[in-house]
């Protein structure tokens, strides 16, 4: 039951990127077009069950042991960029299909906010092994809904000639990320 | 003008991140529920900024370019765990408020941008006063959202109540749209400005979020630098 808590909780009530306010950037800057928007979710997907994987080894099996839990930041920043740039390098000699569907976006989002902040998310709420990695895919999947959402209302409000001029582009997208934000505030009475 | 009051103007004004450079939206947006929390992220930032910016100046001639980035990252997220102690054990409110941002300030944009577009290849006391300019910049932007977001959601700033007793206080502004509604429509009020100071028949300058190009936040400076 924990689990299936967790899964609604941070695809919905807990979106990552509309009411945590986690890859802001990415969120903003690849919702122009719904296939690019579609291969950035798959990736921060992958990259977010992997850092949340590795992550949880570092902290527990590393970090804990030597009582130096403090230094988690700087650990799990450093490990989930190696690992991602090691993913990366794999995937390029193994699977070109593969690395051409995700590969440009994996040295991106190494440092994207969203994938330190599950590692931290993770560590804070102290789930086990397996929560951690279904907290990260849900987290990411939530990721994926909202940008994916956002890349299609964008593409059909980008040529409308009604709008004003200075609330076109960027504007106009935050102000439609705050409606999709309301609408996602619906989820909260979900989980009590 | 010499270099230092030369790099704060730059910070604050020319390349204000929040407003002209547009990046470093999620503690923007994230934080500023308050004024006073606005204003404590923008400080914490500052500090860990001027810092790394004046030990990577520092060291820029030793660091191999290769290994740079996770040099900086590393010298970065080192900066920011002593400033994650003195919160803790000096501000523990605003400790509890910022949470998880303040783990977060390693993978912000603004910090990785200056050290590569700007500390790597500058000198340490024009890479500490551009550390200062570009945190006293973020600073006032955050404040600044932090104000309105307060003072709408509220009724106050910093505290003291401004609203006069029958306003109703929009409770939505403090809540996550609020933020985005509020940073939105200070854009579209940017454009409007640029628009109108733009000289006939040239085409005014639209923001844009600069990492449209690369999508990843830490990689926005270097990409602009290129």
């Amino acid at each position: 039951m924990k689990i299936f808590y967790i899964i609604l909780g941070s695809i919905l009530v807990n979106n990552f990127v509309l009411s945590r306010f986690l890859g802001i950037c990415s969120f903003l800057g690849v919702s122009k077009r719904t296939d690019t928007a579609f291969g950035m979710g798959l990736a921060v997907t992958f990259v977010m069950a992997l850092a949340s994987f590795i992550s949880y080894i570092v902290f527990h099996w590393i970090l804990v042991p030597l009582h130096i839990e403090y230094l988690y930041t700087l650990a799990f920043i450093v490990v989930i960029a190696a690992l991602v740039q090691f993913v990366e390098m794999v995937i390029r000699k193994t699977n070109i299909g593969l690395y051409k569907a995700l590969g440009i976006y994996l040295p991106l989002i190494t440092t994207n906010c969203a994938v330190l902040a599950v590692a931290v998310i993770n560590m804070n709420e102290g789930y086990n092994l397996i929560e951690s990695v279904i907290n990260g895919i849900s987290a990411a999947l939530g990721y994926f809904l909202a940008i994916c959402l956002l890349a299609g209302i964008r593409g059909r409000i980008d040529n409308n000639e009604k709008m004003p001029t200075a609330l076109r582009g960027f504007p106009i997208s935050l102000v439609t990320a705050g409606l999709m934000s309301i609408a996602f505030l619906g989820f909260q009475g979900l989980l009590k | 003008m010499n270099i230092a009051t030369e790099r704060l103007y730059n910070g604050i004004i020319k390349e204000n991140t929040t407003f002209v450079q547009v990046i470093a939206m999620c503690p923007t947006l994230a934080v500023t529920t308050s004024a006073m929390n606005g204003l404590g992220m923008g400080l914490t930032t500052t500090m860990v900024l001027m810092a790394s910016n004046t030990v990577i100046s520092a060291l820029r001639k030793f660091i191999p370019s290769k290994i740079r980035i996770p040099a900086y990252v590393t010298i970065i997220a080192a900066f920011v765990t002593v400033m994650e102690f003195l919160l803790q054990g000096f501000a523990p409110g605003l400790y509890s408020a910022l949470g998880l941002f303040i783990p977060l300030i390693v993978v912000n944009c603004v910090i990785l941008g200056r050290a590569e577009a700007y500390a790597s290849k500058s000198g340490v006391v024009a890479s500490f006063f551009d550390g200062l300019g570009i945190g006293l910049g973020f600073t006032l932007s955050l404040t600044l959202l932090g104000i309105i977001r307060e003072a709408l959601g509220v009724g106050s700033i910093f505290g003291f109540r401004i609203m006069p007793a029958a306003y109703k206080p929009a409770t939505i502004m403090i809540l996550a749209p609020g933020a985005f509604f509020t940073l939105g429509i200070l854009m579209a009020l940017i454009n409007l400005y640029r628009m109108k100071t733009a000289k006939p028949g040239e085409k005014p300058k639209m923001v844009e979020p600069k990492c449209a190009a690369c999508s990843h936040c830490g990689e926005c400076g270097i990409s602009k630098a290129a």
